[in-house]
This record gives C-alpha cells, structure tokens and sequence, in this order.
C-alpha cells in the first residue's frame, strides 16, 4: 500500500538571459528562480494495483517515482509504502521495492548482464536456489536466454530494457515503480514489455506505478490513471474518464493531447 | 560481506576484460622502474655519503611501487563512477540496500586491488630475479613483513577514502576534473609516488611525512625495505591508522551534505 500525502518538492533552477554581458554578470550574483515540481500532492494506492502516471514533460512524474524510491527528500509532507517512509528507513525500504528508469540503467557496461545479476544477487541478499528460480522465470517471460551471456553495451534497447526489468525484480519487489520502461522501443519491445508487466501484476500481485507518454501503454495496462500537470494532480479515474474527455480522438496521442488541453497544460 | 565480496569479483571480471592494458601497463611499469634505478644509481656511483636512503632499500621501494602501482597511485579514477554522479545513475545506487559509502569504498577498493592482482606479478617477479643491487630483496625480517602488510591494508584504506572525496567534490562542483587537475601532481609529489620522500628537503621531507598523502606510498614501501623501522615504524602505522579514520569521517560527511543538495535531474 502506498500513501501519499500533501508532497511537496520545489527545486531551483539558474535563469538567465543568453550572452555574454550576462553571463559575466551571472559570475557575481546568479538569480535563481523557485521551481515547484510537486505541489501538495495526495495519492492512495492498494496492494495489486497498476497505477497509470500521466502528464506533459516536467509535470512531476518522476520527482514522485524519486521521492517514492527514496533517493529525493520532499520539502514537505508524507508518504508511506508499506508503512515505512522512503527517506527515513531507506535501506529497509529499497529491500522490498523494484525501480526502472528507462532512461538510466542500472547494468555494467563491458561485462555480460549475467555477472551485474550476481552482484544485485548479493547486495539484495538473495539466496542461490531463490535466485535461480527467478532468473529461470524471468528468462522465459522476458525472453533473455542469450542475452544473460552478453555484454550490455552490444545489445540493443530493447533488449537492453528487457534486462533492465528483470534486475529490478531479482529480489522479488512487492512494488515496482517504472519510470518511463517503453522509452525509445520499438513496436515489439513495447509489446513484451507491456505483457510482461501485466502478467507479472497478476501472478505476483506486484502493485505497479508506471510513468509514461505513451497512451498506448495506458490503454493495455493500467486500471486506474492518475493525471499531474504544474505539480498537482488534476485527475485520478479510468481509462474510460479520459476517453470521456475527447469521444472522438482519432488516435489515442490526440486524445491526450486533448486531456492536456482539457486541464489548460 | 557478501555484497563486497561480489564487488570485487565484479572489478576482476571487468578488469579482465581489458588485456592489452593490462599487457601494457606492465611493460611500461617495468621500463619506468628500470630506467629510474638507473638514474637513482647514477647518483649513488657520484657520492654514496649524500644519499638519503641505503640503495638496496630505495630500489626495493621503486620496484614495489611499480608493481603496486595500481593499488597505491592517487590519480586513478574511475570514470563510472565520476559519470554515475554527474549523469544522474547514481540514482540506482541509491536505491540499494546498502550505505552508499561502503558500497562504494568497496568497489573503489576492489578496482585497485583487482587492477593490481592482475598486473603485479611479472613485475615483481622479474625484479626479484635481477642481481645486486639492482633487484627486489625479501624484508629483513618477519617482523617487517607483517608491518609492511598491516601498512599496505592501511594505505589502501587510505588512498581510497581519499579519492572517495574527490568523488564527493562532484555533488558541489559539477566536475571533478579541476580538482584533479589541481590535485593529481602535486599529491603525487607528497604521497612518495614520484620521489622517495627522503629525498626532499629536510624540513620539507618532515612536515610531508605527517600528512595524509605520505599514509599511501611512502608508509608501507619505506617500513617493508626497513627504512622504517621500530619506533618509528609504529609511529607511521598509527599515523596511517589515524587518516584513515579522518578521511573517512570527512568523506561521510560530505556524502551527506551531497545528498542533501542531491537532485537527479533529467528524465
């Protein structure tokens, strides 16, 4: 279960003008501007869910993901998974959740990917037989085999998310938070990815909070879609709420294009 | 323990990857040793009354240094790591069970000694095969040897708190390189790494001895020669004992300062 309430994150940001006058200038005083990216934000969200994050680019989709995970500090407010505040009792709070940032990773570059899920084996304290099993299953549902043998920087992306995935799960996480995990795939990476994630929800109960901006991703798998722009969140429904907004969308992009419009984004 | 464990067997595996640096690091390390006993030896043949150190004790100290090259130079980075801070992956390691410092002092600690286990045995062993007094002598004593070994775990500890820091100076600076830049030749002078600090200056020689930097090389090469011994090599462990927890501290420290003004931007 994870609750959240009233987060608040503002970060700050160096403006100024282009040039040179303006940047020898910024060399005395640098003005700063205060950047709100998560205004009182408040979310429940029960064991077994797939949640759906939405919102245009900077809306504050991933500073939650962050805060959620433990590695940003909020300037104000709660949240809890799984009882435990992230920030507070971070290592026990990291054992039990899985994160994938589609634009990081997490593998070692030159050695094969089999070598970087022995050591996540390790620092997560998973036990051989426990490990094997997983790495079995994983490697039939996302279609590793090879891939385990290879080193990570000569596969490609969506081979590379594929292994992504399955390292944030090694040490069976009852929630994943996936930050953007379809960035960049091609049609049938996005495909895998989608139904691994949905049969992994039903056959684990993981509960899942997925950012993206692909609609389509939204449409296979989430239940429930939660809307942030501006640091709030402006709305929490289904998929058939936002179909409601724009009935007549020719595509599922339009049709966020027109949610976006909608809440003035 | 077992995550550090796996650290190490990770830097090994890595470190294997890349052989011809290997290959080559070597046979560089190697020529260097020989050239600069060569030239040391000149000096020595001129006048034998004016040289700080007895000979057979500075040409063990070159020959080891050039073995433990990788394990004792201040200026290895790892550009992982560095690219880990700046590029914002160091938000996976922040969401590991684990305390980021241990994890990292281990991995730091086990590229330098994976990087050493691969490369310092040829070394030594051609060293140790040439004649007097140009080759690598055994320890006189068993008692040295246990000093020299106590004193290496130290310098380890040492030099990689230090660079831990340097690391560090990233979450404030946004680039390592100017504090390297600043860094690198100046500490190599005052860790031992380019002249046996008995070479320099009296007074100079005195207050380096006392500093962080003369912890890493010239500690444990100096008590394993002999050049330090008794009191004065005990001294030099606790003063290695000593900086090793200071650099520590100060490095969890500015970890947690880091942190704080941490934000991952991007993505």
């Amino acid at each position: 279960m994870i609750q959240v309430e009233h987060l608040t994150k503002t970060y700050r940001v160096s403006r100024r003008e282009g040039g040179l006058l303006q940047a020898i200038k910024a060399l005395g005083r640098r003005e700063t501007d205060a950047v709100r990216a998560l205004d009182d934000i408040s979310l429940t969200i029960a064991d077994g869910e797939i949640v759906g994050y939405i919102g245009p680019n900077g809306a504050g989709k991933s500073s939650t993901i962050k805060i959620l995970s433990g590695i940003l500090v909020p300037d104000a407010g709660v949240c809890r998974v799984n009882g435990r505040v992230p920030w507070k009792e971070r290592k026990r709070h990291v054992a039990e959740i899985g994160v994938v940032f589609g634009q990081r990773t997490q593998l070692w570059w030159d050695v094969p990917v089999a070598d970087s899920f022995a050591l996540l084996r390790d620092i997560y304290r998973v036990d051989e037989a426990h490990y094997r099993r997983n790495v079995e299953e994983l490697t039939e549902l996302l279609d590793l085999g090879q891939l385990l043998r290879t080193p990570a920087r000569q596969l490609s992306l969506g081979q590379r998310m594929r292994c992504e995935i399955a390292a944030s799960l090694l040490h069976d996480p009852k929630v994943l938070f996936l930050d953007e995990p379809t960035i960049g795939l091609d049609a049938v990476s996005k495909l895998a990815v989608r139904s691994f994630i949905k049969a992994r929800n039903q056959s684990h109960g993981t509960t899942v909070l997925l950012t993206t901006h692909d609609m389509q991703d939204i449409a296979a798998l989430a239940e429930r879609i939660v809307l942030i722009g501006r640091g709030k969140i402006l709305m929490d429904g289904t998929f058939a709420d936002v179909r409601a907004v724009d009935p007549s969308a020719e595509s599922l992009d339009a049709l966020a294009a027109s949610l976006y419009r909608h809440y003035g984004m | 323990m077992r995550a550090y464990l796996s650290f190490f067997r990770m830097r090994l595996i890595n470190g294997l990857q890349y052989r011809t640096a290997a290959y080559a690091g070597i046979f560089t390390q190697f020529f260097w040793g020989f050239m600069e006993i060569q030239l040391y030896g000149a000096f020595y043949r001129e006048n034998p009354d004016n040289f700080p150190m007895a000979l057979p004790h500075l040409v063990s100290y070159i020959w080891l240094r050039q073995a433990l090259l990788r394990l004792l130079d201040t200026w290895t980075m790892e550009q992982e790591m560095l690219d880990m801070i700046l590029s914002g992956n160091v938000a996976y390691e922040l969401c590991r069970p684990t305390s980021l410092y241990g994890m990292w002092f281990a991995r730091h600690a086990a590229q330098r000694l994976s990087a050493t286990a691969l490369r310092c045995w040829p070394i030594l062993l051609v060293a140790a095969l040439l004649p007097d007094p140009w080759g690598l002598r055994l320890p006189p004593s068993l008692g040295a040897a246990g000093a020299a070994a106590l004193s290496l775990t130290l310098s380890l500890g040492v030099v990689t708190a230090y660079t831990l820091i340097v690391y560090f100076s990233c979450f404030f600076t946004l680039s390592a390189e100017g504090t390297r830049a600043v860094l690198m030749p100046l500490i190599g002078l005052m860790s031992g790494e380019l002249i046996p600090l008995p070479f320099m200056p009296d007074g100079l020689s005195r207050v380096l001895s006392c500093l962080p930097f003369a912890a890493i090389t010239n500690a444990p090469l100096r008590i394993y020669s002999g050049d330090l011994a008794g009191t004065a090599a005990a001294q030099t462990l606790l003063l290695q004992a000593f900086w090793l927890a200071a650099l520590v501290l100060l490095g969890r420290w500015m970890q947690g300062r880091g942190m704080r003004r941490l934000c991952v931007q991007g993505g």
